[in-house]
């Protein structure tokens, strides 16, 4: 019976597609990152420069806690609006249904066509806020207005991902909870959220890493100004390599980025208890 | 079970659609209007009258051919992801060889992978294959970062059919080309429409792999195109906000049809 199963050479074109494409790069990036290069020429080798450079840009500190910063904000933000309005547009209502159909559709804009709208909608001068504090070139308030416009664009995301969990709840544990006389609020933190639980694992996670790599919003609305009041981690890397030609030590950063990401998904899956997730999802 | 109106999550509810729907309304109205309009009335006004010359505008002015860009970086990106992970999804819930399953755990773990974390190691592969600047250049590293979430669906929607219906097909003498394509095909069939349409939403609205793989007009996709707009066209913000709103209407096009793969397709494996 085993001959009529399908051999290893059924895998072996995504496995090699995937190496040579996504996990490559991985490894080569780390290699990058004890080199020097323009991006021109050939990388050279010069050992832990970059390394030791790297503990002394001030630069390069500060747009970590930008980063974390905007992390931070944008987790307190979306998750409180996306699970609450992804648990009432569970409801079967029909009006509900076609809200939710309209919820979504920041989804469908690419990240360049959001952010040129907000652009145009925050402009000082002839925008939809004429007189408004100035959202994108005070350096004050910069990072939370970049933070208003992710989440205009993600909310959306995570509502569909509590809508889908919330409506699988079992309806049992309502109709028992009604008998028992218990109010919506006391339902809702009793029944709805712990059932979600591993909803909230998954949506922080992609969430975190979602703001680790926001690059291309900030890019477009504020280009990692007014002067470097919003240069991300992401965009610091790019600008370090494509603008600045020092590939080598963006590589450096870029291995940065990679610890964070996964040390933060590792920490929250882990705090949150998502192993027993992963294990359930084995035995399924 | 009857249930009181939850008042409050409704008015909620109806907070939430003025903040989507607003910047949207904006956008239209605004690409609607002449710019003498947009820079001498408020945006609250009523305007005189509707123009669609800043439409005209954006599709003599290059637009045709980052769509056409679009599209083929779309397509090929889609039918490589497809062609590639159906056999290998079938081959890691039907082998349990080492090879297959470690490899299969190997793509998960790109989930967590940042790509722009592997922007520079790219650009230098890409560079060194001679294919920057190249519509390909886009393609491959687009459809190797797909793999991930595509493998994930496949595989957990291949993992629910029951394990009979193989050895049935095994013992009608049925080889596995034979079972893939008259067994897992048909049955993957919602799975695969969920990879296709992710897969093409990512691909359609890229940005990073074409603004750093790419550079020339003749290979520029549709959000670079939008980018370079906004330099070109200056102040000219109706005409920008018009050339946004065409590079949404295709996938606009695409949601009111396929809706409900498209929706299943952005929480794909995240659901469960």
């Amino acid at each position: 019976m085993s001959s009529q199963r399908p051999s290893a050479w059924y895998a072996v074109p995504a496995f090699a597609f995937f190496a040579l494409f996504a996990a490559l790069p991985m490894l080569l990036v780390i290699y990058l990152s004890f080199t020097a290069w323009d991006g021109l020429g050939s990388p050279a080798v010069n050992g832990g420069e970059n390394w030791s450079r790297l503990l002394e840009d001030s630069e390069a500190r500060a747009s970590v806690w930008r980063t974390l910063l905007l992390m931070v904000v944008s987790w307190l933000v979306q998750t409180p609006i996306a699970l609450l309005i992804g648990v009432w547009a569970a409801g079967k209502q029909r009006s509900r249904a076609v809200l939710s159909s309209i919820f979504f559709l920041p989804l469908l804009l690419s990240t360049a066509a959001i952010a040129l709208l907000w652009q145009a909608l925050l402009e000082p001068n002839f925008g939809a806020f004429v007189g408004g504090p100035l959202f994108l070139g005070d350096p004050d308030i910069a990072l939370y207005t970049v933070v208003l416009v992710i989440s205009w664009q993600f909310i959306p995301f995570h509502t569909l991902l509590y809508q889908g969990a919330a409506r699988a709840v079992p309806p049992s544990l309502y109709e028992a909870a009604t008998l028992d006389g218990a109010s919506r609020v006391s339902k809702f933190r009793h029944i709805t959220l712990p059932q979600l639980r591993y909803t909230v694992v998954t949506s922080s996670v992609l969430m975190l890493v979602g703001s680790l790599t926001t690059f291309d919003t900030v890019l477009i609305l504020t280009n990692g100004g007014p002067g470097t009041a919003t240069r991300i981690l992401p965009l610091h890397m790019y600008i370090t390599g494509f603008s600045g030609f020092e590939m080598g030590y963006a590589s450096t950063i870029a291995v940065v980025l990679v610890v964070l990401g996964t040390a933060l998904s590792l920490a929250v899956m882990r705090w949150s208890g998502f192993r027993s997730m992963s294990s359930q999802q084995e035995g399924s | 079970m009857k249930s009181r109106p939850n008042w409050p999550a409704g008015l909620f509810a109806l907070v939430w659609l003025a903040i989507v729907v607003g910047p949207l309304l904006y956008l239209v109205t605004v690409s609607l209007r002449t710019r003498s309009e947009y820079l001498g009335k408020s945006v609250w006004e009523l305007p005189d009258a509707l123009t669609f010359d800043n439409y005209v505008t954006v599709l003599t002015g290059g637009f045709g051919q980052y769509l056409l860009n679009n599209v083929i970086v779309t397509v090929a990106t889609v039918a490589i992801v497809v062609l590639v992970t159906v056999p290998a999804a079938y081959a890691v819930v039907r082998n349990t060889g080492p090879f297959v399953q470690r490899g299969f755990t190997l793509i998960l773990m790109g989930l967590a992978i940042p790509a722009q974390a592997t922007i520079i190691p790219v650009y230098l592969m890409i560079t060194r294959m001679q294919l920057y600047d190249t519509l390909t250049a886009i393609i491959l590293p687009t459809a190797a970062f797909a793999l991930p979430v595509a493998m994930l669906v496949l595989v957990n929607s291949l993992r629910d059919v029951p394990k009979e219906l193989y050895e049935a097909q095994a013992i009608d003498g049925a080889g596995p080309l034979r079972v893939l394509v008259s067994l897992v095909l048909p049955l993957a069939r919602p799975a695969i429409m969920t990879v296709v349409v992710y897969t093409a939403l990512n691909a359609w609205n890229g940005f990073l792999f074409p603004l750093v793989l790419t550079q020339s007009e003749s290979s520029r996709v549709l959000t670079l195109g939008l980018w370079d707009f906004q330099g070109q066209f200056g102040t000219n913000v109706p005409a920008l906000l018009a050339a946004v709103t065409l590079s949404v209407l295709p996938i606009f096009v695409v949601y009111l049809i396929g809706r409900r793969f498209l929706l299943s397709g952005l929480t794909a494996g995240f659901g469960k």
